[in-house]
């Protein structure tokens, strides 16, 4: 049988999807897709498309990549728009004249942004906001521009004024509509969120009906409005909504809505049987949905449909929560009370900011709507309760009141149909994580690799925490989340108690909050609690036995038993003579020698009573430790910057090195490191960084928890433009908090990947200080650094000390089993292996590797 | 037979909670002080599994009960008392009688 010929036409994030859904459709192999893009790029993320704003790039963004459709036989051809279709022979052809034939058609292709018909709207510098085209258009425009004007007060326009100003312009929305958020929001939402996004520097103007973009006086351009005011402008963007692309389907005859958009039926299926259509082109019972959801239902029900399932499009749920320039904005069900006999609870909080009103069924039983505005935190519970059609338990106002005001009624999710519908975004259940978990998904990096919950908008990264963790307990997975046998407490418990009780030793902490002797999880784990909390020099006689042998050491254990030697050389940046003494160092103790990932210089091969000679030259010389052994601050990369290149906006040297020198010897969970470049040329990668910092023209960008490790990660753009100060008590305030609260051993990639409200909520912590936690995590880092001495220096001076760098304890001998190959040009090159070993007893000659 | 007794060193040379090697009779032993008294433990210092004299260097601790260091290359752990591994019992290290007098801490030769 010959193959089934699909042809997508689109591939926007709906038409991916639905190529998605059918790889992963078991009868895949009968079908073959080929799919057209009027973009020059395959499908992106273009509900993260502000994220380009501040810094993601068009890669970031993409959702699939030519290797995948390559991978599984899918066609794509980009930059080529389809023009027509032949019902009849059931062809297609495009712009360049490529014909092809389909046995099913699915039209994936979106909508345009609606430019109302104004005089004057087709002029330079007046811009829609769609694509990553239109963003660089922005961009460029904002390069020459003082004021920006954004036309439609809706979310997308919010957007994009949220853009505009970040991007340094003056920035003001004009809307036709009485209030922000006609369509989500009520009055009184409307009317607070106006209050909240003037208070942050962005004009506001209402009811306000432009009549002509005229040539400006002070700027490029005036906006003339009917009520006879004006305002000018430099740069004009259109944001009034949008309208279903149907040019097509209007051309060759399928049925469209009377107000645009292509109709279809319950399966997706045009008036034509053979052609499909889906996302934000499509028209279901006179409805079009302009939200990412619902378009992957349609992918999903199209993908069923044409493999012969029977799954239907019945609708779907408009909730939405954002942020739009920093104010938090929710929306549910029937937000503005339309429902006939409806009741409605609002409260208000001018001095917070907060705006909720609840909108219940008559008989004051169930949530029906709600709009949350400066505090949303009730979302998930109110859409739960309504789309699962839970009775309120108790009074309904005690859903939006305050916390302390009488408890709010906490939905358990055990209340919640397995068919709850978690993650709207990716169709997610409770039932599928619940799946996930018995899968063998324990961790929230587990169930968003295995169900996409909470990969979409992450609004709803809060429930599917709680409904995994339901899951655990339920199944009987104790979630425990115990040290060890030792302390049935986690780490970040224990971390308090040291801290709060004062506790300055292991042997207190299992003493009063433990059992047995330790082991070789927890004792670490507290010693680098206890030194994160009281900075006290780790080989003192109470702390010595906790460290693994690299920091009783001071040095990295090799395979045979011996040590490596990494001095610190902040931001790699070091002095000829230093430089000098590094190779005369490394040339008398005959040590193989090589220049690290982090921009320093490793020696490896030295023998544990070798090291307080290595380290007394390199101390001597200025050195010191550079922990490359420690859970610690490892090392500040640093690009050249200001100083030398031609591109750097800021000096990063100076920068990295301050880092460097402030941070090391912090004790931490795990490894930091860090990176600092002069430009967005990122040549230190930065962004691969725990903590990554990028100059621009107006001060640093600050990025956080990226690595580079076992599971790569790009570091979140955190804040921009930051002074020097600012960002110094951010990075105090967020390198603090991660030591408060990560598990053993987890970096900060991982850490961030399960904090529940991830960077919004460090964001809350960090910048709005909202638990109050800022002043002490910055006193409890200035009590570190401040305590900071040289671990080498410290024990160089201690005979007593100086005593364990010795093999044995009762003779000089050292030991015997160690055998070196040599290896282009360097004489340890290489361990030896057995047979070398043995060849080198009986004095054979081994094979030896040149430097050519 | 009296069992003969070679000194190694002081008590005090042994920081409760850490390790040191010896050289016994050509052999390397790791010596043991796993708590703030003067209960001392003897195994083979070569880590059969890393194949490096190292052990030592370990952490110690107890496992369910079992007195054990955990070896500072690959984390198997071996029982003080009977050199037992815990992961891989097959493997069984070499133990040596130790005891201490007064502030000596003295291996059967
Ligand atoms: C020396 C060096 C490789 C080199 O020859 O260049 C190195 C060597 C080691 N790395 Fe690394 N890493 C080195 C740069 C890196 C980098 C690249 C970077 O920093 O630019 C990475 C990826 C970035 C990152 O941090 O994620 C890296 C990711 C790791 C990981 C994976 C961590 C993770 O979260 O997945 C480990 C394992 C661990 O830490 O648990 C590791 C662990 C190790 C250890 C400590 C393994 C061990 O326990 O014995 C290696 C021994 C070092 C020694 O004996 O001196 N090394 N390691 C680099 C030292 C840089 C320095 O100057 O301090
Ligand atoms: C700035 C912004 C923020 C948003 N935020 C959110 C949000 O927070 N939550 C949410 O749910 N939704 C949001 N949306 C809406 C969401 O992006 C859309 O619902 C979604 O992209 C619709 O997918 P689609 O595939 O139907 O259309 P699109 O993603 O627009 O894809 C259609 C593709 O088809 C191509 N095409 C059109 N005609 C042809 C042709 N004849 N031949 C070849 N190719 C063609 C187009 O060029 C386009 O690439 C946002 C949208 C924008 C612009
Ligand atoms: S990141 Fe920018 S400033 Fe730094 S070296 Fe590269 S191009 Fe120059
Ligand atoms: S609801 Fe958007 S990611 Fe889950």
């Amino acid at each position: 049988m010959s193959k089934q010929k699909l042809i997508v036409v689109g591939n926007g994030m709906v038409g991916h999807k639905f190529i998605e859904n059918m790889i992963e459709n078991p009868a895949y192999s009968d079908y073959q897709i080929i799919t057209f893009s009027e973009e020059p790029r395959l499908a992106y993320d273009r509900v993260q498309l502000s994220a380009y704003f501040a810094g993601k790039s068009a890669d970031d963004l993409m959702l699939t990549s030519p290797d995948y459709y390559d991978e599984n036989q899918v066609q794509y051809i980009v930059n080529d728009k389809v023009v027509s279709i032949d019902k009849a022979a059931k062809t297609i052809t495009t712009a360049s004249g490529r014909q092809e034939s389909y046995d099913k058609l699915i039209l994936a292709t979106g909508s345009f942004p609606f430019v109302p018909p104004i005089p004057g709207k087709d002029q330079p510098h007046c811009l829609v906001y769609r694509t990553i085209e239109d963003l660089e258009a922005i961009t460029a425009s904002a390069n020459q521009s003082k004021v920006g004007v954004v036309v439609g007060g809706g979310l997308l326009g919010l957007e994009a004024a949220n853009a505009i100003q970040n991007l340094g312009l003056e920035a003001h929305v004009v809307e036709f509509a009485p209030r922000l958020m006609a369509v989500q929001l009520d009055e009184g939402g409307g009317q607070l969120l106006r209050s909240k996004i003037e208070s942050l520097g962005v004009g506001v103007h209402t009811e306000k009906n432009t009549k002509e973009i005229v040539a400006g006086e002070k700027c490029r351009y005036r906006m003339n409005f009917a009520d006879g005011s004006y305002l000018e402008t430099d740069m004009i963007v259109f944001s009034a909504g949008i309208r279903p692309q149907d040019e097509l389907a209007r051309q060759f005859e399928l049925e469209i809505g009377p107000r645009g958009g292509i109709v279809i039926n319950n399966q997706c299926q045009t008036s034509d049987e053979n052609i499909y259509a889906i996302g934000e082109c499509a028209l279901w019972q006179n409805r079009i949905f302009g939200l990412v959801a619902p378009g992957y239902q349609m992918a999903k029900v199209a993908a069923e449909h044409i493999t012969g399932g029977d799954l239907a499009f019945i609708g779907a749920d408009m909730s939405t929560k954002l942020k739009l320039l920093g104010v938090d904005v929710a929306s549910i069900g029937d937000a503005q009370a339309r429902t006939e006999g409806c009741l409605s609870y609002t409260y208000l909080d001018g001095h917070a900011g907060v705006y909720k009103r609840l909108v219940v069924s008559a008989d004051n039983k169930k949530v029906i709507g709600a709009v949350l505005v400066g505090d949303v935190e009730a979302y998930g519970n109110l859409l739960q309760m309504m789309l699962s059609d839970i009775e309120i338990p108790g009074a309904p106002e005690q859903l939006i009141l305050p916390a302390g005001a009488g408890d709010a009624p906490a939905l358990g999710v055990d209340a919640l149909p397995e068919t709850a519908q978690i993650c709207s975004c990716h169709d997610v259940s409770k039932g599928d994580i619940y799946e996930a978990v018995k899968g063998g998904c324990t961790d929230m990096g587990g169930i968003k690799a295995c169900t996409k919950a909470a990969t979409g908008c992450g609004g709803c990264a809060a429930m599917t925490t709680q409904v995994m963790n339901a899951a655990l307990t339920e199944m009987g997975v104790e979630v425990d989340t115990s040290l060890c046998e030792h302390f049935a407490y986690t780490r970040q418990e224990l971390f308090d108690i040291v801290r709060t009780k004062g506790i300055k030793s292991f042997a207190e902490l299992i003493e009063s909050h433990g059992t047995g002797h330790g082991c070789e999880i927890c004792k670490p784990a507290v010693g680098s609690m206890l030194a994160t909390a009281w900075n006290e020099y780790v080989l003192d006689d109470k702390h010595i036995g906790l460290q693994d042998t690299n920091d009783v050491f001071l040095a990295n254990m090799q395979k045979d038993g011996t040590y490596s030697v990494v001095p610190r050389v902040a931001a790699g940046e070091i002095t000829p003579a230093q430089l000098i003494v590094l190779g005369e160092v490394g040339r008398d103790f005959n040590l193989y020698t090589k220049i690290t990932g982090g921009q320093r210089i490793d020696f490896f091969g030295a023998q544990l009573h070798e090291l307080p000679a290595i380290w007394s030259r390199l101390v001597d010389a200025g050195f010191e430790t550079g922990h490359a052994y420690g859970k610690s601050l490892r090392t500040v990369k640093s690009c050249v910057g200001s100083t030398w290149c031609r591109y750097g906006m800021l000096d990063s040297v100076s920068m990295a090195v301050n880092l460097e020198m402030r941070y090391k010897g912090l004790r931490s969970p795990h490894k930091l490191k860090m990176g600092v470049s002069g430009c967005t040329r990122e040549c230190a990668e930065a962004q691969g960084k725990d903590v990554g910092v990028i100059a621009t023209d107006k001060g640093w960008n600050l990025y956080l928890c990226g690595n580079g490790g076992m599971k790569p990660r790009h570091a979140d753009l955190f804040a921009s433009d930051l002074d020097d100060e600012t960002l110094i008590k951010y990075i105090d305030r967020f390198l603090m908090f991660y030591c408060r609260t990560a598990d053993k051993l987890q970096r900060t990639s991982v850490w961030m990947d399960n904090l529940e409200g991830g960077l919004d909520y460090l964001h809350e912590i960090i910048v709005e200080d909202k638990l109050g936690l800022c002043e002490t995590l910055e006193a409890d880092m200035a009590r570190v650094i401040d305590s900071y001495e040289c671990e080498w220096k410290k024990t160089l001076q201690s005979p007593e000390r100086l005593k364990r760098f010795a093999h044995f304890i009762n003779s000089d001998a050292t030991d015997d089993n160690l055998a070196y190959v040599e290896m282009r040009g360097q004489q340890k090159g290489r361990i030896a292996t057995d047979v070398e070993r043995k060849k080198l007893a009986k004095g054979e000659e081994i094979e030896t590797v040149e430097l050519v | 037979m009296t069992t003969q007794w070679e000194e190694i060193c002081k008590l005090n040379d042994l920081v409760p909670g850490t390790g040191v090697c010896a050289l016994h009779n050509g052999e390397q032993v790791a010596l043991f002080r796993p708590a703030n008294d003067s209960q001392v433990y003897a195994i083979s210092n070569y880590d059969p599994i890393g194949k490096a004299n190292v052990l030592s260097r370990g952490i110690t601790g107890d496992i369910k009960g079992k007195l054990v260091v955990a070896s500072p290359l690959y984390k198997q752990h071996f029982e003080l008392t009977s050199g037992e591994c815990l992961e891989e019992p097959e493997i069984k290290l070499a133990t040596y009688q130790v005891k201490v007098e007064g502030d000596k801490v003295l291996l059967a030769v």
